[in-house]
């Protein structure tokens, strides 16, 4: 299948399949025949219940998780990569310049502090360190992250507090292509509406969105369209 | 395609055997610079037979590694000359051990131990020899008023942490560490790996690193190989690996990780 020329991700045909070895080589299939395409500008919610998969697809188009069978093509300018068979390199390079990620989960290095988290992820990005801090500032600030704690390391902060650092580190770069697993899942209503607007801003920007919303009222507020990933399984 | 996008260093086929017993079996790989690249496993499963290989400390039975000189020129790392390893010891490369005690000279002051590098490559002005080895102190986080400490009276981090100023004052290219972290409380192995990333990042270093830790492979590394009985039996992105582990070996690994 050709990508179409505004599709910056096109998801064709995958499967996923864990084997576990240590149940006795136990296989358990996930998904099989995944496929949709984004475009810039667009939010596309993953739907479905919990457990169906939607995660994995987030991290199988990310690289964090094999794909088994099919394609993800993800458009960067006039150039096309296909993580089913990209080198760990080239995956690095797409995750530099082209795919964000905001996880479910912070995972950042002991003794850095917040501030520096997220502007080092701009950083990653190309960003310049002077603007790189200073949109950091920024996204702190707009999340309520008192500016008391932006020098402290995020492992000392609350669960909350956590996915808000997790959610400046992912919009603090401009990648045209961002993946949300639940950004507001432990958010109280201010910040999930600061999230919301984060969300319209970058689909303006032409940023191509996929994301996981168990929240209803964020998910009517944001998605252009939806997919029933139960129809995907396998 | 630009020298950055060139591998500096490119191992094929590494095969050492001790008699019947297989220390290391055909393992190939590239190395590019800014990459650290993580060899994971148990003891004995051959990643610091590899490390010792791609160090030039052991020759192989089979296989040969091609390096990039810093004159652009690739050479067959086992075909240079005596002085030109020596050189690459001395400048390019840098050797973090396990234990402090063979990377440093303990009876050398901390200071004479980072100058000395700074000497064999022909440094002679003794004040900017010292002034060179107070910055890598401090860069290190070592306070600059030991200077003329011998490590015997530091803590283990501390040695750690001057090894790695040591190995670093001659800006090289590539370090090899053999369980940097090992032995280390927790708090000081944050510190120390905290200290690494910057100087991979700020220096475009690349590393190869031997660990049985799998935090420390995640924290640090981009790419992992994880080995048993001497062979590379998985490979591929750190995150991948170790969330999606493949092979039943390192399914066994990552769960026996505590930390996750």
């Amino acid at each position: 299948m050709v990508a179409t020329d505004t599709a910056l991700v096109t998801v064709t045909g995958v499967g996923k399949t864990f084997v576990m070895h240590l149940r006795a080589g136990a296989t358990l299939p996930v998904l099989r025949e995944v496929s949709f395409e984004v475009h810039a500008g667009e939010c596309v919610v993953l739907d479905g219940p919990s457990g169906i998969g939607k995660s994995c697809i987030l991290k199988m188009i990310f690289g964090n998780y094999r794909i088994d069978a099919g394609s993800i093509l993800v458009r960067e300018g006039r150039q096309y990569t296909d993580v089913a068979r990209a080198s760990p390199r080239d995956v690095l390079r797409l995750r530099q310049r082209v795919i964000g990620y905001i996880s479910q989960f912070l995972r950042t290095i002991p003794r850095v502090g917040a501030l520096d988290v997220v502007a080092q992820a701009a950083r990653d990005h190309g960003l310049e360190a002077a603007t790189a801090r200073s949109r950091a500032a920024d996204l702190l600030a707009r999340l309520a992250i008192p500016e008391r704690l932006w020098q402290l390391p995020p492992a000392t902060f609350s669960g909350g507090e956590q996915q808000r650092i997790n959610i400046a580190r992912g919009f603090v770069a401009m990648h045209p292509v961002l993946l949300l697993d639940e950004p507001t899942a432990s958010l109280d209503q201010v910040n999930r509406a600061a999230v919301v607007e984060f969300i319209r801003h970058r689909k303006r920007a032409g940023t191509a969105l996929i994301g996981i919303f168990h929240d209803e009222d964020v998910k009517r507020l944001v998605a252009d369209r939806a997919i029933d990933v139960s129809r995907f399984r396998a | 395609m630009s020298a950055a996008e060139e591998a500096l260093l490119t191992a094929a086929g590494l095969t050492k055997l001790y008699g019947a017993r297989i220390g290391c079996m055909d393992v190939s790989l590239d190395l590019y610079a800014g990459e650290v690249l993580a060899v994971v496993g148990e003891s004995g499963s051959g990643k610091s037979t590899l490390l010792s290989l791609l160090a030039t400390q052991l020759r192989p039975t089979h296989g040969h590694i091609r390096y990039r000189m810093r004159d652009g020129v690739v050479r067959d790392l086992f075909t240079l000359g005596e002085a030109e390893r020596r050189f690459l010891w001395r400048t390019d490369w840098g050797f973090v051990h396990q234990d402090p005690r063979l990377g440093l000279r303990m009876g050398v002051s901390a200071g004479g131990n980072v100058g000395e590098r700074l000497m064999a490559v022909g440094w002679r002005n003794y004040g900017r020899i010292r002034g060179e080895a107070l910055a890598w102190l401090a860069r290190v986080e070592i306070d600059t008023e030991r200077i003329d400490d011998l490590p015997t009276t530091f803590s283990g981090g501390m040695r750690q942490r001057l090894q790695i100023a040591k190995h670093m004052v001659t800006a090289p290219r590539l370090v090899f560490m053999d369980e940097p972290t090992g032995g280390l409380d927790v708090s000081v192995q944050a510190r120390l790996l905290d200290l690494m990333r910057g100087l991979v990042a700020d220096h475009g270093l690349a590393v190869v690193i031997v660990t049985h830790d799998l935090a420390v492979a995640r924290l640090l590394s981009h790419r992992l190989l994880v080995m048993r009985h001497g062979r590379v039996i998985e490979t591929g992105l750190t995150d991948q690996v170790l969330d999606d582990p493949r092979e039943p070996y390192t399914q066994l690994l990552v769960s026996a990780d505590l930390r996750g």
